[in-house]
């Protein structure tokens, strides 16, 4: 059976873990490396680090703080931000990230996500789409934090990518972001039954009403949670326990060594 | 004595986070970059991510494949991970026709975007699934691991081997039945990535660590 991934999203703004809400507003947190190595120890599934100005300055403070989180978590770590050609994502992936997510350099270079995946392998790239909802119930796709229009249709967006070479998405609803009021279970759906690569749904979690919503609703393969881990109100071990007296398989821990 | 490890360095994956996790698990990691360090090492473990094709002819510029096949006909021990056991293999269809090392009898095949009962399968396989260990009383690698242990699978491509006795442990996935790891005489494979699978995978390498 199929597990549901649990991946704490930390949003990074050098050398701090940060949080905002609809991707903006950031208030510091604490020191990322601490809270990465405590949700592997809680039993996350894996964790992406995204450096949330990388790409506003075009430049990517991320290595350090990469190297030194890879150094003590066994548990696959995704980074994104400011990642514009191969060398960056080979930086980044020699430093201890596993595979690497884009969304700018991919929307002003389609062609990137080809290379990154003949280079690396597919399951290397991930092609991080913000979306904002539109008045007639579609998407458009943003960058830059839910900043910039791309005019890019999310749908559309999501088929291209998977044909250029994206092995997965991490999709984040920029309207729920940060307002732990629920997925765009909607939006999830969308996306997940027209790809055919996972899809990890980011943006809204408060609960754990919400993750069955966007698992049986939204067929998110992996959900991605920020604040609602950050800030205490949920913890990994009981969201596992809910999810499976939901029916929803999740990994299984082993005992700390 | 520290028990040593060579990984083999040939410019692809993730070695940082295997040189940590063999630390972690009571090892000492080295980084094996020429046939040389090949030859004199007293255990290897070949990492490979990413095209099967690609992995290959980088060992191939490099040199090493025929230093890594002496090595492995020397006895001593050799793990290869997830590319890394898929180049174990005869051939490898991925991204047209490859040769792998010869190591043991078997194809790299793609899976099939379609699960058994026709209904659409993710690929990637990607995420955590549950090891079913064939001879829980036998195996080395796994000894201490409990079947239906969740390790870290990434791939497309899955190895098919042709002897049955070296398939190791198996994993579901859309209906079939994938080799996930392999046992052969001084030849261990994982399909999954032990340094991304928790402590389950930190045991896993514990194990390979005390093989001679």
């Amino acid at each position: 059976m199929k597990k549901i991934r649990i991946i704490p999203r930390l949003d990074v703004k050098h050398p701090h873990l940060i949080k905002g809400i609809h991707l903006e507003g950031l208030r510091v947190i604490g020191d990322p490396r601490q809270y990465a190595e405590k949700y592997y120890l809680a039993g996350a599934d894996e964790i992406i680090y995204m450096d949330i100005v990388a790409s506003l300055y075009g430049r990517n403070n991320l290595i350090e703080t990469v190297r030194n989180t890879a150094a003590d978590i066994f548990i696959p770590l995704t980074v994104g931000g400011g990642i514009r050609s191969v060398a960056d994502a080979e930086v980044l992936l020699r430093a201890g990230a596993d595979k690497v997510a884009v969304n700018t350099a991919a929307v002003a270079n389609p062609e990137l996500l080809g290379q990154l995946s003949r280079r690396f392998g597919a399951q290397a790239v991930v092609l991080s789409i913000e979306a904002k909802r539109r008045p007639g119930g579609n998407w458009e796709a943003y960058t830059d934090n839910g900043r910039e229009r791309t005019g890019l249709d999310v749908i559309e967006w999501a088929v291209k990518a998977e044909q250029l070479g994206a092995g997965e998405i991490l999709l984040t609803s920029v309207d729920r972001e940060g307002t732990r009021s629920g997925f765009d279970t909607d939006l999830v759906f969308a996306i997940s039954s027209k790809v055919n690569i996972p899809v990890i749904a980011s943006g809204g979690f408060g609960g754990p009403a919400h993750f069955n919503d966007v698992v049986q609703h939204g067929s998110a393969d992996a959900v991605a949670i920020a604040a609602a881990f950050h800030y205490g109100d949920v913890q990994l071990p009981d969201l596992k326990r809910h999810a499976r007296a939901s029916g929803i398989a999740v990994r299984q821990m082993g005992e700390p060594v | 004595m520290t028990p040593t490890v060579a990984i083999v360095d040939y410019g692809v994956g993730n070695l940082f986070s295997l040189s940590r996790a063999i630390a972690r698990a009571g090892g000492q990691p080295e980084l094996a970059l020429t046939a040389d360090a090949i030859m004199s090492a007293e255990r290897i473990i070949l990492p490979g991510v990413g095209a099967f094709g690609a992995c290959a002819d980088e060992l191939a510029r490099r040199g090493l494949i025929g230093p890594i096949q002496s090595y492995a006909a020397s006895g001593r021990p050799l793990l290869g991970i997830c590319v890394g056991m898929q180049l174990f293999a005869d051939s490898s269809e991925e991204f047209g026709h490859h040769q792998g090392l010869g190591l043991v009898r078997g194809a790299v095949r793609q899976i099939a975007p379609r699960a058994i009962d026709g209904s659409k399968l993710r690929i990637p396989h990607i995420g955590w699934n549950e090891l079913m260990i064939c001879d829980p009383a036998e195996t080395r690698l796994f000894s201490g691991v409990k079947n239906g242990t969740d390790v870290y699978f990434v791939h497309s491509y899955s190895i098919e081997m042709e002897q049955p006795r070296c398939v190791a442990a198996t994993c579901e996935y859309g209906g079939y039945t994938l080799h996930a790891a392999l046992e052969h005489g001084n030849l261990y494979g994982c399909q999954f990535h032990p340094e991304k699978s928790g402590v389950a995978g930190l045991a896993i390498l514990g194990n390979f660590l005390r093989f001679t």
